[in-house]
């Protein structure tokens, strides 16, 4: 036996527990490493609130009473699940671009933001949902009597209204902290999906633990169940076929339509990719779940004794078998799925009563007083809103399983809850797929159907203690005959799901379709049902906004009370950086403000974020002209336009590639005349020494003192010589540019490279009178290089260095020293060394500093060091901070060039 | 014999030569090699026909043409433009700045002695 406090020990543990695993997942979703909670398989299972405590305990008491009728309520997910590419993904898609919050949201959305529709489809929820959550409480209770009949007579355990408010509140409880964390509906409410997906295997597991038991420990095996099954009163079971076919579509239109599936379906989808395996996972997860249904309801009505209720076979079989352990998982399982079902249907009805009523309210509240709506944090006021309308919520559904006195059937309420919801599809359905759907349309179709629902289901449905009283059901209003609630227009016979299902997707479609027709879609809902009809063909939206005149600043004012500082500054920053500004505050340009809005429809819906930056920028959004220019009507011209950019952008980068290279060939041609312009000087220039002196030395020869005349040919020989050198170092150069020289590598000691060098500049070096410091030992160093033209560049650099080191004891200092991979060679002089300005500038050609010792020299020498250090895989560079000139080789080692 | 020719080149050997053959016609010649002090040169010697480099080091003789110009004493002083880079934009240039003559290097003895005789007005 079960005692009281075991019982209630293994409840508070089993729901610690679920505190636990949604905490963790919370944290860790925040700490970014939430992968695994995107992966198809928690998606899956979150799926499976739709398995409420109805169906956990209810299929069972349905399949006892009206046989395999119970597989519809699992036939019309399957099939919506099976066909998802058709109306899920596009569904899932629109929900994510559009970043709605709830299906009353969606709906708002989709026809213009509408405040009055987002409102019917509220409360419509509200009401449609309280007695599906009454009905958990009710399951949670009656399951806790069953073990209560055990106990001895003495214990007084709590009441069932004690118990089912002490369930409320847990759940209350629960939610407000899970489900109210951040605002943001779009991040996700990981810990509370992942706690849920806990919850469908603990009853996954239960229910199919109670059916092996039932089977193999009951039955004797699969044999011996199909032989009770076949002399059970199901066997003789017929099918409604009128029944059978409204059931399916009804659980089907409520998986799409229930707020609850909504928000795991759509709202906490990671990633659209989910749906595919989804797809199939979820269907096999039905199955599994109604695979032992049957056998679950033959054994109970064979085994129990008469009257027992079949909505607690799952219960009272194992315990009357006195399978304590069996029970208690169970039991658990019967709880997880009430729990799990309250949690998440109490989260989404609380985020659309915030952002669909609350919000709005306060808004218009507000709008008198513009002042103070630029101060506070927006935030809080959302947050309680919702947690109070959790608490509220809850409370209906409790004040509702006390004034229903928790009689009715489980199953009958699920089909009435799920009949009140389905008056969502036709302008669901409508927004998805057609563009005329308007939103006049959709509220006229909405509110027949929800009267038409309320009328011949719901009040009915209250009982006798009811608004509707016996007379009134028997003769219909005011005598009316053809009136009465279940035999609307004397049709009689019909089972009254049957009956108001029909009589009220009839009034609801009807109504929906003609006043959608007979209505003018606002600027604002064409733009919108382009966005959604056409949204998996191209993902371009037509801005929303004209000319808005709102400040910037307003607007992050705004953003920053509705998300939050940092993340608004984030948004704002990224937006400006994506405009080429620096700073926090991007243009209010269309595409901004059209992106800010989606931002915080996430936080507060549609229509509310739609008011709240129409009050700021003033803009009454869109014009129908700007319509008409921005996105007309058709598909193709929008698909042309967007040909059309494509092209567009494609010319534009061309025009770009040409510009670049034009500005390029510019260049080469701009220094190509340089260097012509330069070639000439330095041409023309010993040239006119070597005309002027050779017109002398022949026009006036025989004046001149033989100083003279040798004078003014050694003149013209310098000159001569300067030329030539002047030709050979171009024609050098030129080779070496080109890469038509190849280098002849040979393995030296880097002391006899310097050696040449000095050797071919010993002439000079001793004129100018340098002293020269080397360190021999150091050069004693293998080196594969091509010894003539490294030589030729210590020869180049020595040069420079006697040339232009102006100090009264000129020294140049050769100092060697390893680098990983690389021999660096450094040549020091204590000369004036070299502007920090011009460092760069003297290895380009005929790039003379100063003009003094010109002579000689055409400015091709560092140029040409350049050049040759490339070759031989290293390079040559200024060495700043070594008090003179100091330029510095590096040479690779063998290593490198090997 | 008061004609004074003041040649502004960096180049010491143009230098010597186009000395040796103006002195030789009758002109008394002076010269500077720096374009950042030419100016003061000019002033200082008051040359009557100045022989003007485009490539200074300092400063550019096209800059001080364009000073000199510009200058209510040194205005219509002669002179005598000498480029080593003989491109037509480099004449264009010289002129439209107010160049009396333009020369390419190199050049006959005869060519430049004409050319400053001719400018100084006196042939």
């Amino acid at each position: 036996m079960v005692s009281f406090n075991l019982l209630l020990l293994v409840s508070l543990a089993y729901v610690a527990a679920l505190f636990a695993v949604a905490f963790w997942a919370d944290r860790r979703a925040r700490q970014g490493r939430s992968a695994w909670l995107r992966s198809p398989l928690i998606y899956t299972l979150s799926l499976s609130i739709y398995c409420t405590a109805w169906t956990f305990y209810g299929a069972v008491g349905y399949a006892a009473r009206s046989g395999l009728e119970y597989l519809t309520i699992y036939l019309g997910p399957t099939l919506v699940m099976v066909g998802w590419w058709w109306v899920l993904r596009k569904l899932v898609h629109v929900g994510r671009a559009q970043r709605v919050t709830s299906i009353a949201d969606l709906l708002s959305s989709r026809y213009g933001k509408s405040n009055l529709l987002g409102v019917i489809v509220t409360l419509l929820a509200v009401i449609g949902t309280t007695p599906y959550i009454a009905l958990q409480l009710q399951s949670v209770t009656l399951s806790f009597s069953v073990f209560a009949a055990e106990w001895p007579e003495g214990f007084r355990p709590p009441g069932p209204d004690a118990t089912a408010f002490w369930v409320a509140a847990g759940l209350a409880l629960f939610t407000i902290l899970f489900g109210t964390r951040s605002l943001d509906v779009n991040e996700r409410h990981s810990g509370v999906v992942t706690a849920i997906a806990v919850e469908a295997v603990v009853k996954l597991v239960a229910l199919l633990a109670v059916g092996v038991f039932v089977t193999w420990g009951v039955a004797g095996g699969v044999t011996g169940i199909a032989r009770a099954i076949e002399a059970s009163p199901i066997a003789t079971w017929q099918l409604d076929s009128a029944r059978w076919v409204s059931l399916t579509f009804l659980s089907a239109a409520a998986f799409l339509t229930l707020p609850r599936m909504f928000q795991v379906l759509v709202v906490e989808n990671a990633d659209e990719r989910q749906l595919a395996t989804a797809a199939w996972a979820f269907p096999l997860y039905l199955l599994l779940m109604s695979l032992f249904v049957i056998p679950i309801a033959v054994a109970g009505l064979r085994t129990l004794p008469e009257g027992a209720n079949p909505d607690l076979f799952v219960l009272t079989l194992p315990l009357s078998a006195d399978r304590e352990g069996l029970a208690m998982l169970s039991f658990l399982g019967g709880f997880s799925s009430a729990t799990s079902m309250v949690i998440v249907a109490a989260i989404a009805l609380s985020t659309m009563v915030s952002n669909n009523i609350v919000l709005p309210l306060w808004l218009r509240l507000r709008r008198d007083r513009p002042g103070a709506s630029q101060s506070g944090d927006l935030r809080r006021l959302v947050l309680v809103a919702r947690r109070l309308a959790i608490g509220a919520i809850l409370l209906l559904g409790y004040g509702y399983y006390r004034f229903s006195g928790g009689g009715a059937a489980l199953a009958a309420i699920g089909l009435i809850s799920f009949t009140g919801v389905a008056q969502v599809l036709p302008a669901l359905l409508g927004g998805l797929f057609w563009r005329g759907a308007t939103r006049i349309g959709a509220a006229a179709g909405l509110l027949a159907g929800f009267a038409v629902w309320a009328y011949t289901l719901y009040l009915p449905s209250l009982g006798e203690g009811g608004p509707m009283s016996a007379a009134l059901m028997e003769q219909g209003p005011l005598g009316l005959g053809w009136l009465r609630p279940q035999a609307l227009f004397g049709i009689t016979g019909l089972d009254p799901v049957v009956h108001a299902l029909f009589w009220s997707m009839v009034a609801n479609t009807g109504a929906f379709l003609l006043a959608s027709l007979l209505s003018f879609p606002t600027p604002l809902e064409r733009l919108q049902s382009a966005q959604f009809v056409h949204a998996l063909a191209r993902s371009t939206a037509a801005p929303g906004w004209i000319g808005g005149a709102g400040g910037a600043e307003d607007l992050l004012i705004l953003a920053q009370r509705i998300m939050g500082a940092s993340e608004a500054q984030a948004l704002f920053s990224a937006h400006a950086a994506r405009q080429g500004k620096q700073g926090y505050l991007p243009d209010p340009t269309a595409e901004f403000i059209e992106a800010l809005e989606r931002e915080l429809a996430g936080s507060v819906g549609a229509a509310t974020a739609h008011a709240m930056i129409g009050q700021i920028t003033g803009a009454a959004a869109v014009s129908v002209d700007d319509l008409m220019a921005v996105a007309d009507e058709t598909q193709q011209v929008l698909e042309y336009s967007a040909r059309l950019e494509a092209q567009q952008a494609e010319l534009a980068r061309t025009a770009r590639q040409l510009e670049a290279a034009n500005a390029k060939l510019t260049q080469i041609s701009v220094q190509k005349d340089a260097f012509l312009s330069q070639i000439s000087h330095e041409l023309r220039t010993p040239m006119t020494s070597i005309r002027a002196f050779s017109e002398i030395l022949a026009d006036t020869g025989e004046t001149l003192s033989a100083p003279e005349r040798q004078k003014y040919a050694s003149v013209i020989q310098d000159e001569t010589i300067r030329l030539t050198r002047l030709l050979d170092d171009l024609l050098d150069l030129s080779v070496l540019e080109n890469g038509q020289v190849s280098m002849d590598m040979r393995a030296v000691p880097l002391s006899e490279v310097l050696e040449r060098a000095l050797t071919s500049t010993a002439s000079v070096i001793a004129e100018a009178g340098v002293e020269t410091i080397r360190d021999r030992t150091s050069e004693d160093r293998l080196l594969h290089t091509d010894p003539g033209r490294l030589a030729q560049v210590f020869i180049n650099l020595i040069a420079n260095a006697v040339k232009y080191n102006d100090s009264p004891n000129p020294k140049l200092e050769i100092r060697i020293s390893e680098h990983p991979g690389w021999l660096l060679v450094d040549l020091i002089d204590n000369g004036p060394g070299i502007a920090p300005e011009a460092r760069e500038m003297i290895f380009e050609k005929f790039s003379r500093l100063s003009d003094q010792a010109a002579a000689g020299s055409a400015g091709l020498g560092l140029a040409i060091c350049r050049e040759i250090m490339e070759r031989l895989g290293g390079s040559v560079e200024y060495l700043p901070g070594q008090g003179g000139a100091a330029f510095r080789v590096r040479h690779p080692l063998r290593e490198n060039t090997a | 014999m008061g004609r004074k020719v003041l040649l502004v080149e960096d180049e010491p050997n143009i230098v010597e030569a186009m000395g040796f053959i103006l002195s030789r016609d009758g002109w008394s010649v002076a010269s500077h090699a720096n374009g950042e002090t030419a100016m003061d040169e000019i002033r200082r010697v008051g040359p009557d026909v100045l022989v003007l480099d485009v490539m200074l080091p300092g400063r550019s003789g096209y800059e001080i043409l364009r000073e000199l110009r510009a200058d209510a004493v040194l205005a219509g002083l002669p002179v005598l433009m000498l480029t080593a880079r003989g491109q037509e934009k480099d004449r264009a240039l010289a002129e439209e700045l107010g160049a009396t003559r333009f020369m390419t290097k190199p050049f006959s003895n005869a060519d430049l002695r004409k050319a400053v005789n001719h400018i100084a007005g006196e042939d």
